[in-house]
């Protein structure tokens, strides 16, 4: 499926080009410098999404998959993150740690059998599936149905940072991000990547080459569906909340909204659309049904006009892939 | 009080005919996303939206312009399915040559927007519609009351559904539709106007849903996210189902309706989720889909 074939595609040269280094550069310039400016926890959740859409950018863009589930990972890994925190003692970073693995188990799960069909049928079953898993975290008694998991304490990081202090919790969480968002920039230019591409542009020719077509998605399914738990734990720890809104499907239509508007298969697309879906979001909460809305005409808008993204658009003026 | 395997038969028959109503909607709903699909190469996500504004379209008509459920029955399906054919003529058509995932993202926002205007007029509760007087009341079958309107709905499902199986699978019309399917370039060959097919096809598919929603309207009330969680249960039936075949569609749709409603007789927790689980074991035996075959 070669639903990035518009976008630019990244070289396939081991080294980093030096314009990359420049950008990665201004954005870790902006996440540290923004928080005196702008309200710390509202840049946390951008971040939190940021790695998310990152996570899904690494399926949808690298390996050609559209999973619309990807809110099971995200809302599961704040659930038991949450859960193990407030109710047995977790520090801070095994209750993460604990979210981000069963996100990974979950995504095993989920992953084995999704990708058994291809297209379409793929989003179809992911959504299906993380449906069930929404339903299982209405109805399960650990996750106190609408209520959510409330009041979790953030406590102390590795017994030394105290989580409570807001700017300390900021830059805990810039430092998750960073290290997801490089794990994802070594993943897709790596072999690994390039085979992924590979199976993205031309899966039978791929599988002709030797390459197991179904082990490499599912590797990259699981190391998306772990991320999106990272970041889901993180949210998690930031609100001091777990909450139903994340495993719904909307969230699952949120994060493909993100990436798509920052540019699929970009490798800063998803933290530029992540950032603008969250600051629109937050100007936009007073009005009710209206968010659903203007989410949705971006929809419309990204797929009929603007299919190569912000990040997209803005590598192709400058003629260097972002 | 007679029982079947501990189970009141009054409730037992009373979730199967309940079954057998959510089963009709699956069918009716699986089976316009799988006409769609045959032609468009399109799932549509807009099609719970569609489904809930067939149901208002009803509201309106009645109390707007007197028209009761007949005249909706008949009109709603024209309104939304000419609503379909504006955005298929004006959005849909532009994403042909496209891979297929922008036409489900492209569905997915217009199902957003058509929600949430919906859902910015008339608030979540819902909105009530009563059944059409012809139809109240009920028959007494001795080990249950059957309501009249629920038999009716599950009849009229029955008479659309093989009904538009004839049409595809019989007619001259189908075979030109089914040609289109196979091989849209050579049926262009022949002198058939494949594009404004595919536009009254995607008519038709939407219309079904629109079809189904006034039919559900006086069961559910109707409410603007009526058509919001259905739309993920019918996706899971048509991956069940597999969409290589109509009357696959019908059956799976029926069935995983009647399974939906035993399972809440016999384990209630799982009613939610047994759909999905089924879909999970028929991936892993045949991930084709019971109907389906791989394309």
């Amino acid at each position: 499926m070669a639903i990035t074939r518009e976008s630019v595609t990244l070289p396939a040269v081991s080294t980093t080009p030096r314009h990359q280094y420049v950008a990665f550069g201004v954005m870790l310039a902006f996440f540290v410098v923004a928080p005196f400016f702008v309200y710390p926890l509202f840049l946390m959740k951008a971040l939190c999404f940021a790695l998310f859409a990152c996570a899904f950018n690494l399926l949808i863009g690298y390996a050609g998959l559209l999973s619309f589930g990807h809110a099971a990972f995200l809302g599961s890994a704040g659930y038991l993150t949450a859960h193990s925190a407030k109710v047995w003692g977790f520090p801070p970073e095994l209750a993460i740690l604990t979210g981000t693995a069963t996100a990974g188990v979950l995504g095993i799960v989920i992953g084995a059998l999704a990708i058994r069909r291809q297209g379409i049928y793929f989003a179809m079953i992911t959504l299906a599936l993380a449906q069930m898993i929404y339903f299982f975290s209405l109805q399960a008694p650990f996750t106190h149905g609408e209520d959510g998991i409330q009041a979790v304490p953030r406590g102390v990081l590795f017994g030394l940072l105290d989580l409570r202090q807001p700017m300390t919790m900021y830059f805990v969480v810039l430092a998750i991000f960073v290290g997801g968002f490089l794990l994802i920039y070594r993943t897709i230019h790596s072999p690994f990547g390039q085979v992924l591409k590979a199976i993205r542009e031309n899966e039978p020719r791929a599988v002709s080459l030797g390459y197991t077509a179904d082990q490499y998605k599912l590797i990259a399914f699981v190391l998306s569906a772990t991320l999106s738990g990272l970041a889901g734990g993180t949210k998690a720890m930031v609100f001091q909340l777990a909450s139903l809104t994340d495993v719904h499907w909307t969230m699952s239509g949120e994060v493909v909204l993100m990436t798509l508007l920052g540019g699929l298969g970009t490798v800063f697309g998803p933290v530029a659309g992540a950032l603008v879906v969250v600051a629109l979001e937050n100007y936009l909460a007073q009005l009710g049904a209206w968010v659903t809305i203007v989410q949705g005409v971006i929809f419309v808008v990204c797929v009929l006009t603007f299919r190569r993204g912000i990040i997209g658009e803005l590598a192709r003026i400058l003629r260097k892939p972002l | 009080m007679t029982t079947v395997f501990g189970i009141p038969t009054q409730a037992l028959f009373g979730q199967l005919l309940i079954g057998l109503i959510n089963g009709s909607f699956y069918a009716i709903l699986s089976l316009g996303l799988a006409v769609i699909f045959g032609l468009l190469n399109i799932i549509n996500f807009t099609h719970g939206a569609q489904y809930m504004m067939g149901a208002f379209v009803a509201y309106f008509l009645l109390q707007w312009a007197g028209l009761g459920y007949w005249w909706a029955l008949l009109i709603a399906p024209l309104v939304v399915g000419l609503i379909g054919i504006v955005l298929e003529r004006t959005m849909l058509q532009r994403l042909y040559k496209l891979d297929h995932l922008y036409g489900l993202l492209l569905t997915f926002g217009l199902a957003l927007i058509i929600q949430g205007l919906f859902r910015n007029e008339f608030g979540s509760s819902g909105l009530p519609y009563s059944i059409p007087p012809q139809l109240t009341g009920g028959q007494n079958l001795g080990f249950m009351v059957l309501p009249n309107y629920r038999a009716w709905v599950v009849a009229f499902s029955l008479v659309v559904c093989l009904g538009t199986w004839y049409v595809i699978e019989r007619t001259k019309l189908g075979s030109y539709l089914r040609a289109a399917t196979e091989n849209p370039t050579l049926v262009r060959a022949f002198g058939v106007n494949v594009p404004r097919m595919i536009t009254l096809t995607y008519g038709f598919g939407v219309g079904l849903a629109a079809l189904a929603g006034v039919l559900a309207a006086p069961i559910y009330q109707v409410n603007p996210l009526m058509g919001a969680d259905l739309i993920i249960v019918v996706f899971a039936v048509v991956v069940i189902g597999g969409m290589g075949s109509i009357m696959g569609s019908i059956v799976t749709g029926f069935a995983l309706g009647v399974i939906e409603g035993l399972t809440k007789v016999f384990y209630p927790e799982a009613s939610n989720t047994v759909i999905f689980v089924i879909m999970a074991l028929v991936l892993l035996v045949k991930p084709a889909g019971l109907f389906g075959r791989e394309r």
